[in-house]
């Protein structure tokens, strides 16, 4: 039985993906997206729910015994990143019903996003390194789709720059694969967290260092990041939001997952650069979006400096650290997306995202405000929103190791992220709209108002309530962490009974 | 024979490094498809290399004899091509697109995306293809 679980958040989407596609000229397809996202939603809090009920689970593809097989397996970081892959992708699928123009439709957008939550739930689920590569590869070419899908000039600009840096991320990736099965002679994640330590090799190191810029440009760190502010704010305003919310976030998922279960024979070097890393991260994407006059630039350079954050929990390496990692994690991911969507409402009522062009939002439409207020506080720590307990936990870990630079670091860029939220907040909400229309939520027709505030509200009132109720969530982290810095028991649940015949001879 | 594969790797490597440097997107598209086939050649090497020894399981045994070849990333390899085979088949028709209705190749003048400071409207109608063609 629980075999099933683990592939069922992965068949859904595909299968959605088929049946979108082929209604893809009807108005079913949207719906088919948004039921197929719904039912990808159960099976992950139903994959979560045994998870926290009876620890990590494995399954063996195809029978074949790992680590001889593809491994599936789900502890709670994963489980934890499944649930929220399907509040993401539930979300923007209803988003999309409006969003998403019937040209899109009519070229596949639905299969396309499908294909990439699957790829996405894939990269939290797999125990293969190899697997996870051809992931990553899935969850890469739907981006391309959808980054260009319409194929407007500028889309095709960001496009090129997009598609081409990625690229090279996914060499160095395969290329750190074949030199750790090389070096090591397997490529199970659980296998390799047992075989790594015994492999006394200055080359471990350096292949974790092409992991580190591999992930790196996925994760969008410092001084990696370009791709990505060159590109999210050119797609459609649902597509921005998937991949505001999820990509980048598998690339730090990958960082975490290699850089605690497998490379840890280093940690003084690999985790030092880790950590300067995160500190420039955070101050450059800050100072990126402070110079930004553009709604959807702003908040793509905030998720560089948001990622700054997430690496700098890895990086410290204390229970803490990683408890604040993963909070960081599930809270950004809900946070981004829903400023992403609030963008591309503003947009749709005031006319634009460049700032200097809209204005009067407060006045036309004090709802939308008090929703855009919701995300950016919490994003920039605010209590009691679930921005000020991530960031609370992360600086208070950097200043339980006397690491008063990082603890003050990490507090200046909190500040400095509300200053760049104020820029929005005066220009596109306070300041008198510049051709004199006060833009109102009421100027769209109700059937496309539903979609587009529903998962606004949502994503909102979800934020409300991890800050409120941060108890239970901070519990799933800490369980989460655990389970992270001390990778027994996700080796034995995956290798299982190898283990102990090994123990045995 | 590693050293070979391996010296072949640097080489390729050298190469695309070179290519990858120019303005011209395609050449650095090219570049990228070397890299990428250095990556495979570096797998296929890493396994170790064992000419003449096929990894056939005989009639009735369950595992090959010792020493034969490793078939694992020979596997992986060719996952990796067909992989890489469908993202630069993509990425060809993005830049040749690119081209169409950009007019340029050269990515300093893709500026499309993230205008320079002195034109911060972003409408502003740029040059059109046919124009910069011409020049």
């Amino acid at each position: 039985m629980t075999t099933w679980l683990l592939p069922l958040p992965l068949i859904l989407p595909f299968a959605t993906a088929v049946l979108a596609f082929l209604f893809r000229r009807n108005r079913e397809g949207r719906w088919i997206s948004v039921f197929g996202s719904g039912a990808t939603l159960i099976a992950g809090l139903i994959l979560f729910r045994e998870v926290w009920m009876n620890g990590p689970i494995a399954a063996q593809m195809g029978e074949w015994p790992a680590p001889f097989g593809i491994t599936l397996v789900a502890d709670t970081l994963s489980a934890v990143m499944v649930v929220i892959t399907g509040i993401t992708g539930l979300a923007v699928s209803i988003y999309a019903v409006t969003d998403v123009t019937d040209e899109m439709e009519e070229l596949g957008y639905h299969a396309i996003f499908q294909v990439l939550i699957a790829g996405v739930t894939g990269a939290f689920l797999t125990g293969d390194l190899f697997n996870l590569y051809v992931w990553f590869e899935v969850m890469l070419i739907s981006s391309f789709g959808m980054l260009i899908l319409g194929g407007k000039r500028v889309q095709l600009d960001a496009g090129i720059k997009y598609v081409t840096l990625n690229l090279i991320s996914t060499i160095l990736f395969l290329s750190g694969i074949g030199l750790l099965y090389g070096t090591t002679g397997t490529l199970n994640l659980a296998d390799l967290s047992r075989v790594v330590p015994t492999v006394d090799d200055g080359l471990i190191t350096i292949i974790a260092m092409m992991f580190m810029v591999g992930f790196g440009v996925k994760a969008a760190v410092f001084p990696l990041f370009f791709w990505l502010p060159a590109s999210y704010h050119t797609p459609s305003f649902a597509v921005s939001a998937v991949f505001a919310g999820l990509l980048t976030k598998v690339g730090v998922y990958a960082m975490v997952r290699m850089f605690t279960l497998v490379f840890t024979q280093d940690v003084a070097f690999t985790h030092t650069i880790l950590l300067w890393v995160a500190c420039a991260t955070m101050v450059t994407g800050v100072l990126g979006a402070a110079a930004q006059t553009d709604f959807r630039r702003i908040l793509s350079f905030h998720i560089v400096s948001q990622i700054g954050y997430m690496i700098l929990g890895l990086a410290l390496m204390t229970p803490l650290a990683i408890v604040g990692a993963v909070f960081y994690l599930v809270h950004h991911i809900i946070v981004k997306a829903n400023l992403f969507l609030v963008a591309g409402v503003a947009n749709r009522i005031a006319g634009g995202t460049e700032l200097g062009r809209i204005g009067s939002l407060y006045k036309g439409a004090p709802l939308l405000a008090f929703l855009f207020l919701v995300p950016a506080f919490s994003l920039a720590g605010f209590p009691p929103l679930s921005g000020f307990w991530a960031k609370y936990v992360l600086v208070k870990a950097s200043m339980d190791i006397e690491m008063w630079l990082v603890a003050g670091i990490a507090l200046a860029v909190g500040l400095m992220t509300i200053y760049s939220m104020t820029k929005i907040w005066g220009q596109a909400f306070w300041k008198p709209h510049p051709s004199g229309i006060v833009p109102k939520l009421t100027d769209m027709p109700s059937h496309e108002r539903a979609p587009l505030m529903i998962p606004i509200i949502a994503l909102a009132a979800m934020t409300v309530l991890i800050g409120l109720f941060p108890q239970p969530f901070v519990a799933i982290a800490e369980r989460a962490a655990a389970e992270l810095l001390d990778p027994t028991v996700y080796v034995t649940t995956v290798l299982g009974e190898i283990a102990e015949e090994a123990a045995d001879q | 024979m590693e050293v070979f594969v391996a010296i072949m790797v640097g080489a390729l490597v050298t190469a695309s490094v070179y290519l990858m440097l120019a303005r011209s997107v395609l050449r650095f598209l090219f570049g990228l498809v070397l890299l990428s086939n250095a990556a495979n050649l570096l797998i296929f090497a890493a396994g170790g290399l064992t000419p003449e020894a096929p990894p056939l399981v005989a009639e009735g045994a369950y595992a090959p004899p010792e020493g034969v070849a490793n078939a694992l990333p020979q596997a992986l390899v060719l996952t990796a091509i067909v992989i890489g085979f469908g993202l630069f088949a993509f990425a060809l028709v993005l830049i040749y697109r690119g081209y169409q209705n950009l007019g340029t190749l050269d990515s300093e003048q893709m500026r499309l995306a993230e205008p320079p400071e002195s034109d911060p409207q972003p409408s502003t109608p740029q040059m059109s293809p046919m124009a910069e063609l011409s020049k």
